[in-house]
């Protein structure tokens, strides 16, 4: 038997090839790691919880009640969304949150395993992973929401709604790449996880959430711009129906995505040894 | 037989290999943060990398080392000496500045045990969480399961939430499980001093029993233990290799000579009686002010106490020999009525005699205590009033050894 070799050195130059092989071969290695840790989050969370599961429900049910009292009071005139207004802004918060869990997950995962990360040598991407499982897991609890939201709605089934998984892994694909970007300095600096916020709370009303995209005027070029509009509309447009407006500025923003992701886990790989070092487990 | 012995030869390959491993620390939090910032970066020149930039120090400088299958390195050094950071680097926890490590198969690190348990879930459920860290596959931990329940010896409470077990639980829970990993190379660290006696000792049997099979790293500051079972061992003062050898026992030596107290301490006094002077009689000092004494040779304590206050009987005395670990290992047996300690004069002086002394090679220290009587009333009570080395050929942990002779069986 052939005994592994690990050499530990500073490296003078990084051979990309050498390090997305490796990262590929820890992914593979660590998808029962992954479903593990996902496991034990998921039961740790939801056990020390009276109301457990349906946490997941009333952000969004709680967000899109404001919105609907707002609208609804004639407190905010709002344009006709083309659709019955409630479902216009269920559907855009939820595919909102699922987005933002996406870009904050890498880096609350790796927040959350400061300690062990110092201590023993694991595949890191196994973290990554238990994220992503987390994620689909949240996620599809509140698509089953949105199902009955839809049945109330009397939305039909349409064909394009089978799209609309896929659309969804568009979005987790582009908010883990984002995210995995921004923690190797997110780890070192809290002002990044509190920029973060700051902006995405900002974000959401320069994205068709709530209100679609106006008519003309500088914000609806900023909405044009916001590459999660695509990813919200397309989202929206699959599931009642609708022709999708933005279809290509969506498949472009998921065709940089994923380029984005290789490079966020090799930054990632290449980084956690800077960060076990510069923080305190 | 001989193919035993073969077979022992060709496993003998160097299976950690360590050069000139360097690694710095910042001492500012504000400005470790800021480096860390400019390293992210990964294109980022490493030519200056053997500078120290402001605030930083050496935590781990140049050591370099190799170590066999079947063989153990002790690591040992004061707090602070660069052990933690050094098995981080052999870990691949974090990179080092300067130098190379390669390490062939499997590591096992063992440093800090349960570490990623989470309080709310149940010993069962840890152990699955545990296992798939540390590398295990579903299959693996179901057929080892039963296995670490017993070993751990907690089978009654392995479906309870681990935040309600004692410390000594997690560790046994955290051991227990790691013990399943057979490593090629075993790095540990000061894990086992939680553990009750029982425990230690079935998890040094664990040890014992990988040894032949693995290089381990242990770190402790338990030198029994590391005399026990290291037949290597590396000696770190700030940052730096003091001592690496295969000689355990002059590396300890040289660890204890650290902590060598020369200074005599006043614990307690009611200045009845001040100690004037204290010697060995028929003893040489070297240049360390240590009196040499060799083994067999007659112990002559000289005391000389000046009387304060006025007693109506001579104090009893407790001398006590403590090995260079504050072991206690000796009490040289107190005095009574028929001793001869004059009360006469101001200065009371007398010799404490014991024959053949026979403590083991090593550095001791005295403490002596003085009461009214042999239960209460403490006058006087002084730590290390004297230090003295025992000479011997034989280099041996325990504190004894007792002159002794093999003969026939007497049929008398």
């Amino acid at each position: 038997m052939s005994l592994d070799v690990k050499i530990y050195q500073k490296e003078n130059s990084i051979s990309l090839k050498k390090q997305l092989k490796a990262c590929f071969k820890d992914v593979k290695g660590s998808l029962f790691l992954a479903k593990q840790l996902a496991k034990r989050d998921i039961k740790a969370q939801y056990r020390q919880s009276f109301l457990g599961i349906a946490w997941l429900f009333i952000t969004p049910i709680v967000t899109s009640l404001v919105w609907i009292l707002l609208s609804a009071t004639g407190t905010v005139k709002l344009t006709d969304t083309g659709m019955p207004y409630p479902l216009y802004v269920f559907t855009g918060t939820l595919i909102w949150s699922i987005i933002v869990e996406a870009i904050n997950t890498p880096m609350q995962v790796t927040n959350a395993s400061k300690s062990i990360m110092s201590k023993i040598n694991f595949p890191k991407e196994g973290l990554l992973l238990s994220g992503i499982y987390k994620m689909l897991f949240n996620s599809t609890v509140k698509i089953l929401l949105l199902v009955v939201f839809l049945m109330i709605y009397r939305v039909g089934f349409h064909v394009s709604m089978l799209v609309f998984p896929f659309v969804l892994l568009g979005a987790v694909l582009f908010g883990t790449a984002l995210g995995l970007l921004i923690t190797p300095i997110g780890m070192l600096y809290s002002d990044i996880n509190k920029i973060v916020a700051l902006g995405l709370r900002f974000l959401m009303y320069a994205t068709p959430v709530v209100y679609i995209i106006p008519k003309e005027g500088i914000m609806k070029t900023i909405m044009e711009f916001n590459p999660i509009t695509p990813i919200v509309l397309t989202a929206r447009d699959v599931l009642v129906g609708f022709e999708p407006q933005y279809l290509s500025y969506f498949l472009i923003v998921i065709g940089i995505s994923v380029p984005l992701l290789i490079a966020g886990l090799l930054l990632y790989r290449f980084s956690i040894p800077i960060i076990v070092e510069r923080i305190s487990g | 037989m001989i193919e035993t012995k073969e077979h022992i030869e060709t496993n003998k390959e160097v299976l950690v290999k360590v050069e000139g491993l360097s690694k710095k620390f910042c001492k500012n939090l504000k400005r470790s943060l800021w480096y860390g910032l400019q390293e992210l970066n990964p294109f980022k020149s490493h030519l200056n990398d053997h500078e120290l930039r402001k605030d930083e120090f050496w935590a781990v400088k140049d050591v370099s080392f190799e170590l066999r299958r079947g063989e153990c390195l002790g690591l040992i050094g004061h707090n602070g000496a660069g052990k933690s950071t050094l098995l981080k680097m052999l870990n691949g926890l974090i990179n080092p500045d300067e130098g190379k490590i390669t390490i062939k198969g499997k590591v096992g690190a063992l440093i800090e045990l349960g570490a990623g348990f989470n309080p709310i879930l149940t010993g069962r459920e840890n152990i699955y969480n545990n296992a798939a860290v540390l590398g295990f596959t579903k299959a693996e931990i179901n057929a080892k399961l039963e296995g670490i329940i017993d070993f751990a010896e907690i089978r009654e409470f392995i479906d309870m939430p681990v935040q309600n077990y004692s410390s000594g639980m997690k560790v046994r829970l955290g051991f227990a499980i790691a013990a399943q990993l057979q490593p090629d190379v075993l790095i540990i660290d000061e894990v086992l001093a939680v553990g009750d006696m029982g425990f230690v000792l079935k998890c040094f049997k664990t040890i014992d029993a990988m040894l032949p099979n693995t290089a381990v790293i242990f770190v402790s500051h338990s030198m029994p233990m590391v005399s026990r079972i290291c037949n290597q061992i590396m000696l770190m003062q700030d940052g730096l290799v003091k001592f690496y050898g295969n000689d355990t026992s002059s590396g300890i030596d040289l660890y204890y000579s650290r902590f060598a107290q020369t200074e005599s301490n006043l614990l307690f006094s009611d200045n009845t009686i001040e100690l004037k002077h204290v010697s060995l009689l028929k003893a040489e000092k070297n240049k360390d002010n240590i009196y040499q004494v060799n083994w067999m040779d007659d112990f002559n304590l000289l005391f000389r106490f000046k009387v304060l206050k006025p007693l109506k009987n001579p104090p009893i005395f407790q001398i006590v020999i403590f090995d260079k670990e504050q072991r206690p290992v000796a009490y040289l047996n107190f005095n009574d009525d028929n001793s001869k300690i004059e009360l006469n004069s101001e200065i009371m002086e007398f010799v404490v005699c014991h024959k053949n002394i026979q403590l083991s090679k090593g550095v001791y220290t005295v403490d002596v205590v003085a009461k009214r009587d042999r239960t209460k009333g403490v006058y006087l009570r002084l730590n290390s009033v004297l230090t003295f080395q025992l000479l011997h050929d034989l280099d041996i942990f325990p504190p004894f050894i007792l002159n002794s002779e093999y003969k026939l069986l007497d049929n008398e």
